[in-house]
């Protein structure tokens, strides 16, 4: 690999890393609609916008397009500006972002963007490819690249700093881990680019280990199939339980697929069997969080049991279980419970009651609460689990609530409720009752508000 | 089925209301939503405001609608916006599209 150490008096030794894992300025860096994009090209198409990325050191990449996407994070990167990636962007969260960082700008490639911030468009031209010497940029692995956030339980979002060498390190291990040595995979990818499982799986393990992102983001059976038929060989499919699940369940016929990477929630075992039974493939399961990234992987039809990185270790505290070391940056509280089984090993036992996990934007119940109750005229509400499943096809668990507002109608609570939170979390069903059972310390027992609910529902069936 | 072709066997033209009513009820199963079928607006918009449904809805209704109407979605084409753009649009692309 390509470090070149540096070090300066009384500093430890830095390191620098290649922005791209491509030896050659005709290796394919990405595919859009099939075609071949050159890791010359690329780094064009970089240099040319860094300029207008303007006086902006704070940069939130909207763009859904996997390649500009990689482009803009790229240009970022080379300029020494820092990504934010937040998991959604209702108005609540960009006014907080604003206030987290006054010069934030958003680079976009919609024509009806409706993110409030100073707008950077993605050039519809395209740069001249550079001509020789072709020279990656080296980046300092302690450069701080990105912010990602997660919803803390107060209404504010909780940055996470992600440094380029240890987002490097995480995903040369996962390349190891997914077996992706040898041949240029080509890497497409169902999630969208900004989230932490995207950002690392397709975004940069195209880029930093030589690999060839997807610009797509196939959404229907039929896409994911025509996306890949247009790719080469050997083909990644980087993809959710609800896509997998979605292929399996219509019989989608798929062009030959080598390896299928499953993450955002837990795969279950007989849904991992049938999918490499169907597509004769391989399906290996990634586990992590937007604070520690991928930190362990399985193959679901094979082993129960989770490996996790190099270095990394769980260490129960309480209740809960902290993960640090390796590649992650803080030591994290991890938001499911998890049981050490010896060595670099461990279960998967769910998540923690409060945790809200919904296609892979993660919340709380607590946060969730908070925002209801924000709203004017809502004189006390709660988000519970109702985890009955009825009737869907991709196996999504909603959220539900039940809310005191005898002045508002469910379209007006949910308008107000769309301004502040992603609509997966929105309440299906939201119920109005006339007050929460709680108990003589203000406390809402789970039981209670469940019993409640079932009432409601009852009697609104019948 | 080979029974003899029959005035009611032309369900693009004929059975509009029908089918509306029929993929209405479709989508509040699927989905779980608290509102009667005959209550959803034909005309106003399924995603983001109106039902106020997201994207894992729309993979919902793709895959009721796929396996009900031998209907398959594509999100390619611009079509797809408008095929979400409302009830009434949905039903226009079934009846256009359907292979049972």
């Amino acid at each position: 690999m390509a470090t070149s150490p540096r070090t300066g008096p009384g500093s430890p030794p830095l390191a620098t890393l290649p922005l791209l894992g491509h030896g050659s300025a005709d290796a394919t860096v990405a595919y859009r609609g099939g075609t071949g994009i050159s890791a010359a090209q690329f780094l064009a198409d970089v240099a040319a916008l860094e300029p207008l990325l303007g006086n902006s050191r704070h940069v939130l990449n909207a763009c859904a397009d996997r390649y500009r996407f990689s482009v803009g994070l790229a240009a970022c990167i080379t300029s020494g500006r820092v990504s934010l990636l937040p998991s959604t962007h209702t108005r609540e969260v960009i006014s907080q972002l604003k206030a987290f960082a006054q010069d934030a700008a958003c680079l976009t490639d919609e024509h009806d963007c409706a993110i409030d911030l100073p707008r950077i468009r993605y050039p519809t031209e395209r740069a001249p490819a550079r001509v020789l010497p072709f020279e990656v940029p080296q980046i300092d692995a302690a450069q701080l690249v990105a912010y990602v956030f997660t919803s803390g339980s107060t209404g504010a979002p909780v940055p996470y700093r992600k440094s380029f060498g240890p987002l490097a390190a995480c995903v040369h291990e996962a390349a190891r881990r997914l077996g992706l040595a040898g041949d240029t995979w080509s890497i497409m990818a169902t999630v969208p680019p900004q989230h932490m499982y995207g950002l690392e799986s397709s975004v940069l393990m195209g880029l930093v280990t030589g690999h060839a992102l997807c610009a797509e983001r196939p959404f229907y059976p039929a896409d994911i199939a025509t996306a890949l038929a247009a790719v080469p060989r050997p083909r990644a499919l980087i993809s959710t339980p609800v896509h997998l699940r979605a292929l399996v369940s219509l019989g989608t016929l798929l062009p030959p697929l080598d390896l299928v990477v499953s993450a955002t929630a837990p795969l279950a075992q007989q849904l991992a069997l049938e999918v490499e039974q169907r597509f004769d493939t391989r399906v290996l399961e990634v586990y992590g969080s937007t604070e520690t990234g991928q930190i362990a992987t399985r193959r679901p039809t094979a082993c129960a049991e989770w490996q996790l990185w190099p270095g990394v270790t769980l260490t129960p505290r309480d209740a809960d279980t902290w993960a640090e070391g390796g590649h992650i940056e803080q030591p994290t509280r991890m938001c499911d419970v998890l049981e050490l089984v010896g060595g670099d090993r461990f279960l998967l036992h769910g998540r923690q009651a409060d945790l809200v996990n919904i296609a892979g934007k993660r919340s709380s119940l607590a946060y969730l609460n908070h925002q209801l109750n924000c709203i004017a005229g809502v004189l006390d509400g709660a988000f519970f689990h109702l985890d009955d499943g009825r009737g869907s096809q991709t196996g999504v668990a909603r959220v539900a609530a039940c809310v005191v507002a005898p002045q508002m109608d469910a379209a007006r609570l949910g308008e107000a409720l769309r301004e502040r939170i992603d609509p997966v979390f929105l309440p299906r069903p939201l119920l109005f009752v006339a007050r929460l059972p709680r108990n003589s310390t203000g406390k809402l027992p789970q039981e209670a508000l469940m019993a409640l609910a079932a009432a409601h529902l009852k009697s609104s069936v019948a | 089925m080979s029974e003899n072709i029959s005035p009611l066997r032309q369900p693009h033209a004929a059975g509009d209301s029908d089918l509306t009513g029929e993929v209405a009820g479709l989508i509040v199963a699927a989905l779980n939503l608290e509102v009667a079928a005959a209550e959803i607006d034909a005309d106003a918009p399924l995603y983001g405001e109106g039902l106020g449904l997201d994207s894992i809805d729309i993979l919902e209704i793709a895959l009721v609608v796929s396996k009900r109407y031998g209907v398959q979605l594509r999100a390619d084409s611009q079509e797809n916006q408008s095929i979400f753009a409302s009830l009434r649009h949905l039903c226009g692309y079934i009846a256009a599209h359907r292979t049972r």
